[in-house]
């Protein structure tokens, strides 16, 4: 057995697979010994928070400001202000005046704005243009020169004495604080979700319910299937047509409309994950049973198991170590993809609104479920959904990947 | 002659047959048979010709779908997981294929042990069953010494069915069914083999029945020939009756088939 356990080592595809479920679940291991947050905590008022890094404000005012002379530091402050609406109102206003319109370019901010500024002028009269249009570009004009303005931000504060608003401190342009040194910094690099909770705790503390429920869903079928598969396959006879008479009903009933009946009728409130996952299991070893079945029926007239019949072995005996070990290696890949196939049912579930209940833990079908509920496909939110469809395509994929070469180590027709 | 032994194994009106409707298959069909104990037996038939199911219904492993088996003058009754077990202590099988007889999960101990068990040794202290199982291996020419501890799979061929031989000198059945024991092995084990197999008949004084497509084979061992074509038992007797006279066109056929030494073979039969 210890030689087949390194025969497995020997597929590439196998390693390949394995490297990336070990990282996965490494990851939703060590993790939360870095950051011990709770996954449903909810940080950020308002939701979607873009992904990056969010250094407090006030404290970055108490920290000691470093002077940084850096060229273009000003172009990039007008740049990260000039929206792209603004650009273009600009440039209409610049061919309006005359100016060719090849020359105006819109990326590139600083000679849009040595354009405006040479030729700008509040008081000339463009034809066509409604009053209220012009009095937009006067404010335009306006704030461009506050954004142009190299004076810094006053800091004041109201002395309770006189009632007054007083300078404490002025920030200049050529501030910098390091943000070492910024006592509260939060990086999201995922951003928050609609409740406004940090999407990667949530998504790695998802992805272990995740894993966990596949594991269970994913054992209780492939044990169910192999017990049904092997007893009607040794067995034979009436044992075999009734086994072989559930499966083949069961078969032929879809079971993900099985498992959307069960799991509505079972309740949001009773629904936990192992509820989910169990209900999984339950509803998904039909194939399992059949293939093992097909098995056993091909092994079960073998001269090995004729020779261990004459001597004189019980059928549980038979079955344990006559045909066990001839079938594991195909009740192993049966196993594996009934695990991803677990993940992924309770995805589909969830996102249907029918996975465990929320506000407890998070799977990756619920927070596929919140994104959509929360239209982030339609508000370009790809944050709270994408991380997790990778999430589950990488843990699908490298199952399959284990899968495969699997089939290749056990099968020496398929070895490259 | 017949008279003066005692019957062994025998049967009536044995058919068996598989599938149903358009696919049925009659492997077996109603085949009287009297083995006496003590005997060699050869039945001999070319492939396809139900050999090997009469063999397995002889066994117990499968049903017949007609007819009754005689053990010993008594019906026979396997119906429960005892009495099988009881009756394989009487019956043992070489099969024909020894690549694909063992547990390849097993060790060769295993395989030994699990007979030591089957004649009531469970409980014998290890020094003793190494020694059964030292003496079992002597007795086929292999050394136990070496053997732990490997899986028959590492074996050759030849050295595999040897140690079928041994699992049946521990077994000590009153019948060993040796279907095709030699046709997977090459000319020189086959002879060293088919010498053990009658070595342990002569010490043993087991019945064996001996199912083989060689025809010629059959003649220098066996005190009874039974000649199957298609199911059933065309013709049968002593060797010499069966091979010098033959009565069907099938006998005359399969003793043409055997290819002589220094003679042109007529292959227009084959």
């Amino acid at each position: 057995m210890k030689h087949t356990f390194q025969q497995f080592f020997r597929s590439g595809k196998f390693v390949f697979g394995f490297s990336i479920f070990v990282a996965i679940l490494l990851l939703t291991f060590i993790y939360p010994l870095i950051i011990p947050d709770p996954p449903l905590e909810i940080v950020a008022q308002g939701t979607f928070f873009e992904p990056g890094i969010y250094v407090s404000v006030y404290d970055s005012l108490g920290t000691t400001p470093h002077t940084l002379n850096l060229d273009g530091a000003a172009a990039k402050r007008i740049a990260s202000k000039l929206n792209e609406e603004d650009r273009l109102a600009m440039k209409e206003w610049l061919v309006a005046a005359g100016i060719p319109e090849n020359e105006i370019d819109t990326a590139d901010t600083q000679k849009l704005l040595d354009l405006w500024m040479d030729n700008y002028d509040p008081t000339e009269n463009i034809p066509g243009m409604t009053n209220a249009r012009r009095n937009y570009f006067i404010r335009l004009n306006n704030s461009l020169k506050g954004l142009l303005s190299t004076e810094g931000a006053i800091i004041a504060e109201v002395n309770p004495e006189t009632g007054t608003l007083e300078q404490v401190d002025v920030i200049t342009q050529t501030d910098y604080v390091n943000i070492n040194q910024v006592a509260n910094v939060r990086v999201l690099p995922f951003g928050t979700d609609n409740f406004g909770r940090d999407v990667l705790t949530e998504l790695v503390a998802a992805t272990r319910v995740s894993l966990v429920i596949g594991f269970v869903s994913g054992t209780i079928a492939t044990l169910i299937g192999l017990t049904l598969g092997l007893l009607a396959g040794y067995i034979g006879g009436v044992v075999d047509d009734i086994i072989m008479f559930f499966t083949n009903l069961f078969t032929v009933i879809p079971s993900f409309v099985l498992l959307i009946l069960i799991s509505f009728s079972i309740g949001q409130e009773q629904r936990g994950a192992v509820t989910i996952a169990v209900v999984i299991g339950l509803t998904s070893w039909f194939w399992t049973a059949r293939a093992v079945r097909a098995q056993v029926i091909s092994l079960r007239n073998r001269d090995h198991v004729n020779l261990s019949k004459l001597s004189g072995h019980s059928i549980v005996h038979i079955i344990i170590t006559d045909i066990l070990p001839y079938i594991a290696s195909y009740v192993i890949m049966a196993l594996i993809l009934q695990i991803s196939a677990g993940i992924l049912a309770e995805a589909q579930l969830s996102i249907l609104g029918l996975g465990p209940r929320t506000t407890v833990v998070p799977t990756l079908g619920l927070m596929m479920n919140w994104a959509l509920i929360y239209q982030a496909q339609i508000l370009g939110k790809w944050w709270a959904y994408l991380p997790v469809l990778v999430t589950i395509a990488l843990i699908t994929f490298s199952m399959n990947l284990m899968n495969t070469g699997l089939d290749q180590v056990f099968n020496p027709a398929l070895r490259e | 002659m017949p008279d003066e032994k005692n019957l062994c194994l025998s049967g009536s009106g044995l058919t068996k047959v598989f599938g149903f409707g358009r696919q049925k298959c009659v492997a077996v069909d109603h085949v009287d048979f009297n083995f006496y104990e003590g005997e060699i037996v050869s039945i001999v038939g070319e492939s396809g010709s139900g050999k090997t199911t009469l063999a397995k219904i002889l066994l117990g492993l499968i049903n017949p779908t007609e007819g009754e088996v005689y053990f010993q003058g008594t019906k026979r009754d396997i119906g429960t997981q005892k009495k099988k077990k009881e009756y394989w202590k009487s019956i043992q099988a070489i099969f024909q294929d020894p690549f694909s007889s063992y547990n390849i999960f097993n060790k060769i101990d295993a395989v030994l042990l699990d007979c030591i068990h089957m004649r009531g040794g469970r409980r014998l202290p290890r020094a003793e069953k190494v020694a059964l199982m030292t003496e079992a291996c002597s007795f086929v020419n292999l050394k136990f010494e070496e053997l732990t501890n490997k899986y028959p799979f590492e074996l050759s061929g030849g050295q595999m069915q040897r140690l079928m031989i041994a699992r049946i000198f521990l077994l000590r059945p009153q019948i060993l069914l040796a279907d095709e024991p030699t046709s997977m092995i090459d000319a020189c084990s086959r002879s060293t083999i088919l010498g053990m197999l009658m070595n342990l008949h002569f010490e043993t004084g087991m019945t064996l029945i001996f199912i083989t497509h060689d025809i010629g084979l059959a003649y220098y061992v066996s005190d009874t020939i039974y000649i199957m074509e298609h199911g059933k038992f065309i013709e049968s007797g002593t060797p010499d009756e069966v091979i010098l006279h033959p009565k069907e066109a099938y006998t005359r056929r399969l003793i043409n088939d055997v290819p002589k030494i220094h003679e042109e073979w007529d292959l227009s039969t084959v």
